[in-house]
């Protein structure tokens, strides 16, 4: 009997995982996604019941509890303002390192107990226990950065490198002493208590606007942690997913480098958040031209090509609304209008997309920088709201600032720009933007939610009039 | 626990190189429209560490196992509900430009 539940659990198994392969698979594209979602809970429902028949189970009690617990935390947890999307992810990628660290302790004292700590596998706990708790708190406090709690700005103090990496390197020594010798258990609390300790101070250096690189490292950590569960349990389907996890969390963060040209091991190190605390050069003033909300209308309303460029700022001023009726406006005009997304627009991968469809912006309109770029020489009139570093021609040009070398989003060599800005105050890495000093850019002041909503409106009333 | 006796690392290795790449080929065609609902729902796939949590707790070693390993259940299915729940509530808001009326 118990040799049936065995295998019933096992092809349970083997249909999560082959399940959790097609699920990312249908991701792949917006039209098969949501089969992916299917996709995945069916699987992870037959994952779990192939478990609950496992012979091992004593009592359901505790099993059932804490499964409504998490219930009940997960719906409102999912219901969340999309502009705080980025806040539930960390916490999530928290919740993960939490289990994946507490079941480390919990296998490292039964089997301290019994004596079957094999070199194995306390070297598989210890990386457990290691990655669970540093994603942990690091999640934590990105989280808490995300959600402005613990100041954004980056904390940093003298030798801050050296600190972690002495605290690193004690918490490796601790971690091969008990693997010389399992029974240490001093040693293996020194670990966990080193663990949670990293996770924090990895987290203090950085800026709010390295957050999307952020989280994409600590997505790629929390896949790694259930990994190491996997070796320590034996168990393949854990090693699968988490492996799938990690994937995941490597390649968003090599893109989200890219998309800022920082190498990979710049950020590995935790060295972030330095190159926004070198900024704040001041440059000479020069004269900026600015619009109304009418000429802008006007402006928009005659052009043929329009590309938006938004940023974390549209969203800030719940914004995307009035941006989704300019787009309506302008298209019932037959003017062609793009959205260009820089990949690091927003407070994680994917993020302004996401915001976008929320404004029932069709995402064909969506279109990449390096697809736009393409575009804009051609392009009539350029509508850049709430964005500003991702723009700024100094990082193609001048060795000196601070962001040179990103990939930015040329809005600079459209025929015209029009930039909506609150003032000239400088943005996130406290760079002037010499865009708003160029030639053929016009700066419309303002709050964007409410300056665009005078632009929507200003198109709506034209538009019964004319021809 | 095992009747084998003891797991067998070069299996569990060769599953994680495997399930490595498969990961690398499949993800890197994901469109980065969907780069925000990936991050949930792999999210969600990975808390399957909620199987390991549950023999955890459902063994009922000792007292402290047992609550170590409720919590853990705890946090991965938070992780199981709220990362499927929000990918789908995501994925149902990208839509198709709709038909000029």
């Amino acid at each position: 009997m118990s040799g049936f539940a065995h295998t019933l659990t096992q092809v349970s198994y083997i249909l999560a995982a082959a399940l959790f392969v097609f699920s990312l698979r249908w991701l792949n594209r917006p039209e098969t996604a949501r089969r992916g979602v299917a996709a995945g809970v069916i699987g992870m429902a037959a994952a779990v019941f192939g478990t609950l028949l496992h012979p091992e189970i004593a009592s359901y009690l505790w099993i059932v509890v804490a499964l409504a617990v998490g219930t009940a935390l997960g719906i409102p947890l999912s219901r969340v303002a999309l502009t705080a999307v980025p806040q539930r992810t960390a916490l999530s990628h928290a919740f993960g390192g939490l289990a994946a660290g507490l079941v480390g302790i919990a296998k490292y004292s039964l089997w301290v107990g019994d004596g079957s700590l094999t070199t194995f596998r306390i070297t598989a706990i210890v990386i457990e226990v290691l990655l669970g708790f540093v994603t942990f708190t690091g999640s934590l406090m990105a989280a808490g950065k995300l959600q402005e709690i613990i100041p954004t700005r980056p904390i940093t103090y003298r030798g801050q490198n050296y600190v972690n990496l002495a605290l690193l390197g004690i918490a490796i020594v601790a971690g091969a002493g008990l693997v010389i010798d399992p029974s240490r258990w001093p040693l293996f609390a020194v670990v966990v208590a080193l663990s949670l300790a990293f996770g924090v101070l990895l987290i203090i250096p950085i800026g709010g606007a390295d957050m999307p690189t952020v989280i994409s490292i600590l997505n790629s950590y929390a896949g790694l942690s259930a990994v190491a569960m996997g070796f320590v349990l034996d168990n393949m389907l854990l090693v699968t997913a988490g492996a799938l996890d990690g994937a995941s969390g490597f390649i968003l963060s090599v893109i989200m480098c890219r998309a800022m040209n920082r190498s990979f091991t710049n950020v590995l190190f935790g060295a972030f958040g330095q190159v926004a605390a070198s900024g704040g050069r001041a440059g000479e003033q020069k004269a900026v031209k600015s619009a109304t909300a009418q000429d802008v209308a006007d402006l928009l309303a005659n052009a043929s090509s329009v590309v938006v460029v938004p940023g974390y700022g549209m969203a800030v001023a719940q914004a995307q609304h009035r941006v989704r009726e300019i787009y309506d406006q302008l298209v019932k005009r037959g003017v062609d209008v793009k959205f260009a997304i820089h990949p690091v627009a927003g407070r994680m991968p994917g993020h302004m997309n996401v915001l976008l469809a929320e404004a029932d912006i069709p995402y064909e309109s969506l279109v990449e920088m390096d697809d736009i770029n393409r575009d804009l020489p051609q392009t009539d009139v350029v509508l850049v709201v709430g964005a500003n570093d991702v723009v700024n021609p100094a990082a193609r040009h001048d060795k000196s600032s601070p962001i040179y070398g990103m990939p930015i989003i040329d809005a600079d060599k459209a025929k015209l720009c029009i930039a909506n800005k609150r003032s000239m105050n400088p943005g996130f890495a406290g760079i002037d933007n010499e865009l708003y000093t160029a030639d053929n850019t016009l700066m419309l002041f303002g709050d964007a939610k409410v300056m665009l909503g005078e632009i929507a409106k200003a198109l709506s009333e034209d538009s019964g009039l004319g021809h | 626990m095992h009747e084998t006796g003891g797991p067998d690392v070069w299996a569990l290795l060769m599953v994680f190189l495997l399930a490595g790449f498969v990961g690398f080929q499949v993800i890197q065609n994901v469109s980065r429209l969907l780069h925000t609902p990936l991050m949930s729902l792999t999210n969600a796939i990975s808390a399957i560490a909620i199987v390991a949590s549950i023999i955890v707790t459902g063994e009922q070693r000792t007292t402290a196992s047992t609550i170590l390993g409720a919590i853990a259940i705890g946090a991965s299915m938070t992780n199981i509900v709220s990362g499927f729940l929000i990918t789908d509530r995501m994925l149902k808001m990208f839509k198709k430009r709709e038909p000029q009326k």
